[in-house]
């Protein structure tokens, strides 16, 4: 699992833009399609107004100052009729663009909060398959960077676009109606600008995609030498850490300064043709005005410069929003990606409920009677049977691999009755956790059959069957959270006296008390801030509160030292009483009371047998456990 | 400003580009405010006088302006940019450089993650401010304050709207930006928090699925997210106001100074053209009132990140090298003598107290105690990971605080818990221990720690690259790996600390049979779990909350030594291990 929190490498080609954009318009139409004619509303509005302002500007001269010029008594009323209307529009045109921008918040703040939503809930659905195969570091940069530019792109791009892209349009129609000349002139001067600020982002993106790269070589540098800083101390190796660094740093540093080099030079070069456009519009309409030629005034060569001025600004803004928008949509298709991955899929039909026997029959409960039951509808005749929940659990020719050309676990068969405990012994890699994993379905198998209590696990619900099960994990994960909610993660409506009852079980009791605030003490960071060992008891006490019918214990008391296990292993004891479990561990005294131990070698059950009969066998196991005592004595 | 002391002192060879960078922005921003100028002159001296010759005249001086100024543009995003990205780097390695130096106790104090951030999105932020500074801090004030002058110069009476918007503006926007920073802060905390749980849920998805809490965690999750969207949209609230309060001001200069500017034209005060430029300066004022405002929010925004940064840079290393260091190690006797340590001043209970040890060179020497009995701690005082509080330790008869730290880790060498291998390959790895040990010499490390084995079997045999974190081999072989690699050095003192956990009973004893025979001179600590590992050591240390509960032999400690007997008894009546451990 390579940690890959650094950005993103070079941004992948986009397969299909054009799909990928519907795509996204439908989920934004689909919530917000009347906040965004509301938006479009206030775009036209607000674009129309400042037009007007721009028009006025033209009037302001002409028709206004030029003829009171000289006049004794000059009336100002007409320029105050014409600056009233031009106050409306004015101010028409701020409420314009506060309107719009209140409307984008809520736009694009509740899309982001829907797709991250929809993102999450679609995520908690996915089988662990996808977890195995995707870098978690991966997973989150969806939730981050991806969501972020969706964020920018919903917020500012696409607004910013249609607005320039109106502006651009009216502008230029009033450009045309001023003067069709020098509407040609603009058009090839900013034709010219576009040129070159494409060729300068061509540059910029370049070595903004080797800055990325150099980034995330750096970043895993860091990441990677930070977390084994202890080993590097060990290993007096800090200078050529040092070293090794400042060659990434001074790469790093190599590409940025270029890529933001380039892209720092185009907002002068557009500016600067912007302006030398200007200049050469004020000659030419300067002589055209005074040749009069086709009525062109000073007044409108006045306006025609506003208009030059902001016919540039939305051209280049369009040429750097669609960068931003292929970034966007770059960052959509992982999203997208994550949202078409297929769920988990669930074809059980048997239930799990509480029952308790009436007249020498199971029936349905509300109530919890410590006693459960399967439900079993049958479609062929609309019945339906309750079947005692008991922990049979029977592998019948058991065929798996993660992938299908590669089967790790071949032909397993076994059979756990009620109450058993089963153990499975082997070396790393023998394939005792992807047992248990097959039993809660985690993973579906190739071939062959798994009942519980008799019912074939894939009729089962799957969030029934789990809940059957209990499961202590071999990677013990905790949740920043309270260690009280975090024992009640087994059973969110625990009382405390309950969460009390099942530390003290798994022996967590004592270390709890000792903390700062003992059952309140907050875990952070998968509880750091505790050792290795305290965390599986935890994870002990979470398994149990939860009750479960069958339990699994994968190296559950591994971390914790034999004396501390001897004291757990009572509660283990009261714990596994009267229910089936399935236990992995590499610990004798976890295993040799078990009914039946099975050896795996590579996939496949080689041995099985109560510890006194597999010593008997003189086989593997046998083999394995006077390892140890060879070891002893041969030291 | 002790901050931005510590910060600038590592702008270093970056000084001129950053002391260039402003003026070039300066002349760019000349360049822009005379243009306006030149283009009333065009109008009201070339066109309404019918004098071409002056239009043209103008319009040139306004193309080579235009041309000064693209120059001094792209000079001032090229020296900018040198110097912001030079800046970085230089925090950046400053910063790491610093970090090679943290003992232990520095590492504790930060954590990995924390340190990563501050290296990576911290040290970005501060290049962009920087950056930013640089280009806009003098080009905003000074375009400001020169189409100011300009506007007075062409019409003080007309200038004085400007002077009150901009007062006016500045003081609103300056409101509104520290109302709604407020906002954005709490906004980004509960962001980082959300992300930290997704991370959370993604990395515990089995115990998730295994308690079916998926509708749980997503209700949990809907909840999160409502809670960022309502503190977003609130902040997003307030900064909504900026755009209109601009746009009121704009607007309202344009139609005071209109209205005005038409009367003085009028009573002949003012040319047309004098009018248009002045309109030209209201967006240029207003504007740059703008982006001044942003750079006060920017820059007040990675204020923490500097902080930050300072932070890593002013740590002292709490452990450095004294002043004339020993450069050799005697030999490998260890000593404690009344030695007391806690992990940090505040906590009331040492983790370690009163320990006197005296081990002889060469001696094999197990450590046994349960979990929390400061196993690992006693060891790290050794190669002085840690600093004692209290007491000395003593290796090769010399005061482990006179040796020079390089010599002393070399000569101790430690193989810890928590091992991490590095991505490269296999050799790659081996070679930590000795940058210039043969294949061979790495061979027969890895025979002895039982690792040539499973090498072996590898398709690229010692060139197999290691992933980071080594999590393409088993815990046992890693470990196994980490040992070779701790005997390359070929120390005077080997500490194991519980590093054959993974590793089967036999291979282990197989290790520890190679160890007599191979580094008898050696003296080895090994700290483990099973009696089985120790029992065969020429004397076994047994700790218990920090305190030597005994030290003695096998023999010894069976007869006498209740909590050695104890363990004893658990294990030997089948509570060995004996499968390798820790299936992946």
């Amino acid at each position: 699992m390579a940690p890959g929190r650094g950005p993103r490498g070079p941004v992948p080609k986009i397969s299909n833009p054009g799909k990928l954009l519907s795509r996204l318009m439908k989920f934004i139409f689909s919530r917000y399609a009347i906040h965004y004619v509301v938006v479009l509303v206030c775009i036209f509005a607000s674009v129309f107004c400042s037009v007007q302002g721009t028009l006025f500007m033209q009037t302001l001269i002409d028709d206004y100052i030029a003829p009171m010029i000289g006049v004794p008594n000059p009336d100002y009323g007409p320029l105050l009729g014409a600056m009233s209307r031009v106050a409306i529009f004015y101010a028409l045109g701020v409420v314009a663009a506060f309107v719009q921008q209140k409307v984008l918040i809520y736009v694009s703040q509740g899309c982001i909060r829907d797709m991250r939503n929809e993102l999450f809930i679609h995520m908690q659905d996915l089988p662990i398959r996808y977890f195995d195969t995707h870098a978690h570091g991966d997973i989150m940069s969806v939730y981050t960077n991806d969501i972020d530019t969706l964020r920018q792109m919903v917020s500012q791009s696409i607004p910013q676009m249609i607005n320039s892209v109106i502006t651009i349009v009216t502008v230029f129609i009033n450009m045309c109606i001023l003067s069709v000349p020098l509407t040609i002139l603009s058009v090839v001067v900013v034709g010219i600008s576009v040129v070159v600020s494409k060729h300068f982002a061509g540059y910029s993106s370049r070595y903004f995609l080797a800055q990325q790269k150099d980034v995330g070589k750096l970043n895993g540098f860091v990441e990677e030498m930070l977390s084994g800083q202890k080993v590097v101390k060990v290993f007096t190796h800090e200078d050529e850490n040092i070293e090794e660094f400042e060659q990434l740093s001074e790469n790093l540093c190599h590409s940025s300064n270029n890529a933001h080099f380039y892209s720092g030079c185009m907002g002068p070069i557009n500016n600067n043709i912007g302006h030398i456009g200007y200049v050469l519009c004020a000659m030419i309409g300067g002589l055209l005005a005074l040749a009069g030629f086709g009525g062109f005034t000073i007044g409108k060569l006045a306006s025609f410069l506003t208009f030059n001025k902001s016919f540039n600004m939305p051209i280049n803004q369009v040429v750097q929003q669609i960068n931003s928008i292929i970034m966007a949509l770059a960052g959509c298709e992982r999203i997208f990606a994550l949202l078409d991955e297929e769920p988990e899929t669930d074809e059980g039909y048997v239930t799990l409920v509480n029952a308790k026997e009436v007249d020498g029959q199971l029936v349905e409960c509300e109530e919890h009677t410590g006693r459960w039951a399967w439900k079993h509808p049958h479609k062929a005749d609309g019945t339906v049977t309750y079947e005692e929940l008991l922990g049979d659990v029977t592998f019948d020719g058991v065929d798996f691999g993660y992938v299908p050309e590669k089967i790790v676990l071949h032909d397993i068969k076994m059979f756990a009755t009620p109450g058993q405990k089963i153990a499975f012994v082997g070396s790393t890699g023998a394939g005792k956790t992807t047992i248990t994993n097959l039993i809660n379905r985690f993973y579906d198998i190739q071939d062959g059959k798994i009942r519980y209590d008799g019912i074939n696990i894939n009729k089962i619900k799957k969030a029934d069957l789990r809940r059957s099960l209990g499961i202590v994990l071999q990677d013990t994960h905790l949740f920043t959270d309270t260690v009280e909610n975090n024992i009640k993660y087994g059973k969110l409506d625990a009382t405390h006296e309950e969460v009390v009852a099942a530390a003290k079980l798994a022996n967590a009791d004592t270390f709890i008390r000792q903390l700062p605030d003992g059952y309140n003490t907050v875990l952070t960071g998968d509880g750091a801030n505790l050792s290795q060992g305290q965390r599986q008891l935890l994870a002990i006490a979470r398994a149990a509160i939860a009750d479960p019918p069958v339990l699994i214990l994968d190296e559950a008391t591994s971390s914790i030292d034999t004396r501390t296990e001897r004291i757990v292993q009572d509660g283990m004891d009261k714990l596994m009483h009267g229910r089936t479990t399935f236990v992995i561990a590499h610990r004798l005294s976890t295993i040799r009371n078990s009914d039946c131990i099975m050896v795996l070698e590579q996939g496949r059950i080689i041995e099985r047998g109560s510890h006194e009969e597999l010593i008997e066998e003189k086989g593997k196991y046998y083999q394995l456990y006077t390892g140890m005592k060879a070891g002893d004595v041969d030291a | 400003m002790k901050m931005l002391k510590t910060l600038g002192a590592h702008i270093k060879e970056y000084k001129w580009p950053s002391i260039l960078t402003p003026i070039l922005m300066i002349g760019e921003v000349l360049m822009e405010t005379i243009i306006p100028l030149l283009m009333a002159s065009i109008v009201d001296e070339g066109i309404n006088k019918g004098n071409t010759t002056h239009i043209f005249v103008t319009g040139a001086i306004m193309v080579v302006m235009a041309l000064c100024s693209l120059g001094f543009g792209v000079g001032g995003a090229k020296f900018g940019s040198i110097a912001a990205t030079g800046f970085a780097k230089n925090l950046r390695i400053a910063m790491f450089k610093n970090i090679q130096t943290f003992s232990f106790a520095n590492i504790d104090k930060f954590s990995a993650s924390s340190l990563i951030t501050r290296m990576t999105t911290d040290v970005n932020n501060i290049q962009m401010s920087y950056m930013m500074l640089l280009r806009m801090c003098m080009r905003a004030p000074a375009s400001l304050i020169f189409a100011m002058t300009m506007s007075f110069f062409i019409s003080p009476k007309l200038a004085m709207v400007y002077l009150v918007a901009v007062i006016f503006l500045g003081t609103v926007l300056v409101f509104i930006s520290t109302k709604a920073m407020k906002y954005f802060r709490a906004s980004f905390e509960k962001y980082d928090k959300l992300n930290e749980s997704v991370q959370e849920n993604v990395s515990a998805i089995r115990v998730v699925k295994a308690f079916v809490r998926e509708d749980h965690e997503k209700g949990r999750f809907k909840k999160a997210s409502q809670a960022i969207y309502d503190t977003f949209v609130s902040a997003e609230n307030i900064v909504i106001w900026n755009n209109p309060m601009m746009q009121f001001t704009v607007y309202s200069c344009i139609l005071l100074i209109s209205w005005f500017g038409a009367q003085f034209i009028v009573a002949g005060e003012l040319e047309t053209g004098d009018l248009m430029a002045l309109l030209t300066y209201c967006m240029n004022i207003l504007m740059n009132l703008m982006m001044l405002t942003m750079i006060f929010v920017m820059s007040s925004m990675s204020i923490a990140c500097g902080e930050r940064i300072c932070e890593v840079l002013e740590e002292k290393a709490t452990i450095t090298n004294p002043e004339n260091p020993v450069m050799e190690v005697a030999d490998g006797s260890i000593r404690f003598e009344n030695v007391m340590f806690r992990y940090s001043d505040t906590s009331e209970a040492p983790v370690l107290d009163n320990i006197n040890l005296d081990i002889k060179s060469g001696e094999t020497i197990g450590i046994i105690g349960g979990t929390g009995s400061s196993k690992s701690t006693l060891v790290n005082m050794i190669s002085r990971l840690y600093d004692v509080n209290e007491g000395t330790v003593y290796v090769g008869g010399k005061d482990v605080k006179e040796y020079d730290l390089d010599t002393l880790r070399n000569e101790v060498s430690v193989v810890l818990q928590q091992n991490v291998l590095f991505s490269g390959s296999i050799l790659d790895n081996l070679r930590w221990g000795d940058a210039n040990a043969s294949e061979e010499e790495c061979i027969e490390a890895c025979k002895m720690a039982c690792a040539d084995e499973f090498i072996q079997n590898f398709p690229d045999k010692y060139n197999t690259h290691i992933e980071q974190g080594g999590t393409n081999v088993s815990g046992g072989q890693k470990q196994r790996l980490c040992i070779a690699r701790a005997l390359l050095k070929k120390p005077k003192v080997l500490i194991l600390d519980d590093s054959t956990s993974a590793v089967d009973t036999a291979t282990d004893a197989k290790i520890r049979a190679a160890f007599k025979t191979a580094i008898p001179g050696t003296t080895k600590l090994i700290i483990a779990q099973r009696i089985s590992s120790v029992q065969d050591a020429d004397r076994i240390i047994v700790l218990n909350d920090g305190k030597v509960d005994a030290f003695g032999t096998h023999e010894e400690l069976l007869e006498n030594n209740a909590i050695y007997r104890d363990v004893y008894d658990a294990q030997t009546n089948g509570a060995g291990d004996f499968d390798e451990g820790g299936d992946n």
